[in-house]
């Protein structure tokens, strides 16, 4: 196959745009059309100052890295959950976090989790014993929580995170098949600051997980190859992989799905439920970020359990 | 006469002289899945295999919430 461009042997085919790039002009074309959906989706001008949420992952490095070639004013956040698993998994993340931080001379703050609340992601799920998939639904209340706190405190205008069309998808697949009437009109790439919240950006929400792959190998960013350990096995892998059955057949599958979905969400058919956009909002009595019911938010709650006393959270 | 491919810690034999596709579907891995590279070198699913090359895959699949 040959680059669309310049003729040159492609390294990268993308099915649904029809589209192969050699590897110079694919380093090009990512930015290219990251900028694109920043101005089509309203995210950030050149004047905020974003936060990127990074895990060490591809998604979240490339996010940083394609933001600052882009001339952005982005410094990092990455959260220490204390993941272990005999891996080491969270010490590695943060290992190449700061290495990719420190050889471009970007500014990251670090979290740790254990250090300011005592009790690290596994002890915290101990506590919580919540369903399903119960580490990544912890590990998500915290991460928003902190992730809130830090753009809020630090004054940063957005937050950027790294999702992917594959996440994206996913999630929406995830909420289709349970017809969530309040989850998917919520699915956006772009969230408005509400009630003292920072406004959330997703810049990659329309690239699929195989081009953010390429991307992060061809810029030779150093990631975290491995899974979360507590990631495996989950519904959201299961469902990328029923989409990617699905993308296989049908090239452009998954993006149309998401695709079409913002469209007909824009148009009105996911029209935002009355009674949760004009619920009223309470203020955490401890944290004092927003929170549905009036007292502590699920966040303060869950690191306020004694870790020997059944679970409190609903 | 073969052609390894690699993912993770399971190695596949396939027979040289196929394309990467045709390998990919005879060993039951989604194409939209994986990014091949031989050498270190990114290839893409119209690439001939050739006798004594090997190809490792990289997963792209990434799960949990972000
Ligand atoms: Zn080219
Ligand atoms: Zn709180």
């Amino acid at each position: 196959m040959k680059c669309k461009t310049c003729g040159q042997k492609a390294v990268v085919n993308m099915r649904q745009h029809k589209l192969a790039l050699c590897k110079e002009h694919y380093l090009e074309w990512i930015p290219e059309q990251t900028a694109r959906f920043i101005k089509k989706y309203w995210m950030f001008g050149p004047d905020e100052k974003i936060l990127a949420a990074v895990s060490g992952g591809k998604d979240s490095l490339s996010l940083w890295d394609i933001l600052h070639r882009l001339g952005y004013q982005v410094d990092g956040l990455y959260i220490g959950l204390g993941i272990d698993e005999g891996i080491g998994y969270s010490q590695e993340s943060q290992r190449l976090t700061k290495k990719f931080a420190d050889e471009r001379g970007l500014k990251l703050h670090i979290v740790d989790i254990q250090k300011e609340y005592g009790a690290d992601i596994p002890a915290l799920e101990d506590k919580s014993k919540r369903g399903q998939d119960k580490p990544c639904s912890v590990c998500g209340l915290v991460k928003r929580h902190e992730m809130n706190r830090i753009a809020h405190n630090l004054g940063y205008d957005v937050l950027a995170t790294g999702h992917n069309l594959d996440d994206e998808a996913a999630v929406l697949f995830g909420n289709t098949l349970s017809w969530s009437r309040e989850l998917l009109p919520r699915q956006k790439p772009v969230l408005p600051a509400h009630d003292g919240l920072a406004k959330k950006v997703k810049p990659l929400c329309r690239f699929y997980e195989k081009e953010m792959t390429a991307y992060a190998m061809l810029r030779g960013i150093e990631y975290i190859y491995e899974e979360c350990p507590y990631s495996i096995g989950s519904t959201s892998i299961y469902y990328k992989e029923l989409l990617n059955r699905l993308e296989n057949e049908r090239p452009g599958a998954k993006l149309s799905f998401y695709l079409k979905f913002l469209d007909a969400r824009e148009k009105g058919l996911f029209a935002e439920q009355v009674e949760s956009s004009t619920a009223p909002m309470f203020n955490c009595s401890k944290c004092g970020q927003p929170t549905k019911y009036d007292g502590e938010c699920s966040f303060c709650k869950l690191i306020g359990i004694p870790s020997d006393e059944p679970s409190l959270l609903a | 006469m073969s052609v390894k491919i690699i993912l993770r810690n399971t190695e596949y034999e396939v027979k040289p002289g196929m394309n990467l596709l045709d390998a990919l579907r005879k060993i039951n891995i989604l194409p939209e899945g994986v990014i091949a590279t031989r050498l270190g070198e990114m290839i893409l699913e119209d690439e001939i295999l050739k006798d004594g090359d090997v190809i490792k895959l990289i997963s792209v699949i990434s799960g949990g919430n972000q």
